[in-house]
C-alpha cells in the first residue's frame, strides 16, 4: 500500500468503517511508515479532543417554544377521536341492546380496535428511545422489573437459542390499560409481545391478522392475552408464537 | 383504524414530537456550523422542523437524525443562495472570526510533530467554522454528529467515496491549521 492510499484509508480506519482486509493493509503500512503513523496518531488525537471539548450547541429555549407553538397541539392518549368513538359506540349499544346482535358486533369491533391500538403501540415503540424501559438480554432481569408496575407480571422467556433475541421490556398502554411489552429481535426486526390479563382463562388458539402492513399473532392462555406484533413475515411470526408457547408449556410442566 | 392523518391530526403531532424533538440540539448544532450565525441557525432549524412535520407522513425511517439533517441541509442551502443574492448582507459568508484565521498552508510534516494541547472548545469551533463549506459539512456530520459514511452520503447527496475524500481533506486542513496555531506565540 502506498502512502497516498493509506492517507485516505486511515480515516476510514479511525471511523471504524474499514473492512477487515483493508484494516490489516493499513495497519501494516502504518507499522512500517513513521509519517503515516504520525498522521494516524494526530487524527485520532483530534477526534478525541473534539469529542471531549464539548463543541456542540444547545438549542435556545425560545426556539424550542417556537417550534412547539407552530405544531398542532397534541394530547396524551386517549385522543379525542377515540373518546368520541367510544361515545358513539355507547349510543349504538343502547339502541341495539335488545337485538342480541350486540355481542357479535361489539366483539368484532373490539378486536379491530385493539389490533389497531396494538399496532400503534408497536409503531410508537420503534421511535427513538421508546423501545425498552429496561434493556437486558437476561430474562431474570426483565421479569422482576415488571413487578409492582402491573397487576400481573408478563412471562419473560429467553428464546435466543430459538433464534429470537430478548432485548428488554417496557410498560405500554393499549385499550386504556397499562400492560407489559416484552421486546424481542430477529435479525433487524423488532417483535413486541404485548401481554394483558383477561378474565377468561380458557385457552384460545392463535390467529394471525395483518393490520396496516404488520402481522399480529394473537392468542390467550391461562388468563393472559398475548399479541405478538412485528414486520416479520407471517410464517416467521407464527414460528415465534409457537416457540414461545412451547417454552411456556415446558416451563410450567417441567 | 385511524383516519387519514392531516396536519391538524393531534396524533400525528404527538408522534412527530416524540420522534423529532429529541434531535433539536443536534439540528441546532449542525445549523450553527453550516450557517455560522446563531440567528440564521434558529430560523433554519424552525423551518426544518416545520418542513419535516409536513413530510412526516412519508417518513419511512429507519433513522430520524439523518432524515432531519437532509431537510435541514436543504434549508441551509436556500439560505446560502439568499445570502449570495443579497448584496447588503452584513454577515455574508464571513466566519465569526475569519479575520485572524490564516489561509491554509501545509504544515511542516515531521513525524514527531505533536499536536496542540490547547484543545479548548472555542479554538476547535473557530477552526472548524473556518473550513470551506463541503469539507466543514462532512467533518461536522462525522466528528460532531457521529453519522456513518453512508448516512453522510445520503444527507449530502454525494457518493461514499466523495465523503471519504472530503473527510480526509477536512482533517488534513484542520490538522494544518492546528499546527499553525501552535506555532503562533500568543
Amino acid at each position: 500500500m502506498t502512502c497516498d492510499e493509506a492517507e485516505v484509508l486511515l480515516h476510514a480506519l479511525i471511523d471504524g468503517e474499514l473492512d477487515a482486509g483493508h484494516t490489516r493493509d493499513v495497519e501494516s503500512h502504518v507499522a512500517g511508515c513513521p509519517r503515516c503513523a504520525a498522521l494516524l496518531r494526530d487524527y485520532r488525537e483530534m477526534s478525541q479532543a473534539i469529542a471531549q471539548a464539548g463543541v456542540r450547541y444547545t438549542a435556545p429555549a425560545a426556539l424550542r417554544q417556537r417550534i412547539e407553538a407552530a405544531l398542532p397541539q397534541s394530547k396524551a392518549a386517549p385522543n379525542r377521536r377515540a373518546v368520541l368513538r367510544g361515545f358513539a359506540m355507547g349510543s349504538a349499544v343502547s339502541a341495539l341492546a335488545a337485538t342480541g346482535l350486540v355481542a357479535i358486533v361489539l366483539r368484532h369491533d373490539d378486536v379491530e380496535r385493539i389490533q389497531s391500538e396494538v399496532v400503534s403501540a408497536h409503531l410508537r415503540s420503534l421511535q427513538a428511545g421508546h423501545l425498552t424501559d429496561v434493556i437486558s438480554t437476561d430474562q431474570h432481569t426483565v421479569k422482576p422489573w415488571f413487578n409492582g408496575k402491573l397487576d400481573v407480571a408478563p412471562p419473560v422467556i429467553d428464546l435466543t437459542a430459538q433464534g429470537f433475541t430478548l432485548i428488554g421490556g417496557r410498560l405500554d398502554y393499549v385499550d386504556a390499560r397499562a400492560l407489559g411489552a416484552v421486546v424481542y429481535k430477529r435479525r433487524q426486526h423488532v417483535i413486541n409481545l404485548f401481554v394483558a390479563q383477561t378474565a377468561n382463562t380458557e385457552r384460545r388458539a392463535a390467529r394471525i391478522d395483518t393490520v396496516q402492513g404488520f402481522n399480529i399473532r394473537h392468542w390467550s392462555d391461562r388468563g393472559l392475552n398475548y399479541w405478538a406484533v412485528s414486520d416479520l413475515a407471517r410464517d416467521e411470526l407464527a414460528e415465534f408464537g409457537e416457540k414461545f408457547e412451547a417454552a411456556m408449556r415446558s416451563a410450567t410442566t417441567g | 383504524m385511524p383516519p387519514k392523518a392531516s396536519d391538524d391530526d393531534p396524533d400525528k403531532a404527538r408522534r412527530f414530537r416524540e420522534a423529532a424533538l429529541p434531535y433539536l440540539d443536534d439540528a441546532y448544532t449542525l445549523a450553527r456550523y453550516l450557517l455560522r450565525n446563531a440567528t440564521d441557525a434558529e430560523d433554519a432549524v424552525q423551518e426544518c422542523y416545520l418542513r419535516a412535520f409536513r413530510h412526516f407522513d412519508s417518513y419511512r425511517g429507519p433513522a430520524m437524525k439523518p432524515w432531519l439533517f437532509a431537510i435541514l441541509r436543504n434549508v441551509c442551502r436556500a439560505e446560502y443562495a439568499r445570502r449570495a443574492t443579497t448584496p447588503t448582507s452584513a454577515i455574508e459568508d464571513v466566519p465569526e472570526s475569519a479575520e485572524q484565521t490564516p489561509l491554509w498552508h501545509e504544515a511542516q510534516e515531521t513525524p514527531e510533530a505533536q499536536l496542540l494541547r490547547r484543545w479548548d472548545s472555542d479554538t476547535i469551533r473557530r477552526l472548524v467554522a473556518a473550513l470551506a463549506e463541503p469539507f466543514r459539512e462532512t467533518f461536522v456530520l462525522r466528528e460532531i454528529q457521529n453519522l456513518s459514511y453512508r448516512e453522510i452520503a445520503e444527507v449530502a447527496e454525494v457518493p461514499v467515496g466523495t465523503v471519504m475524500s472530503r473527510l480526509a481533506r477536512a482533517r488534513a486542513m484542520l490538522r494544518s491549521a492546528w499546527l499553525a496555531e501552535e506555532e503562533q506565540p500568543k
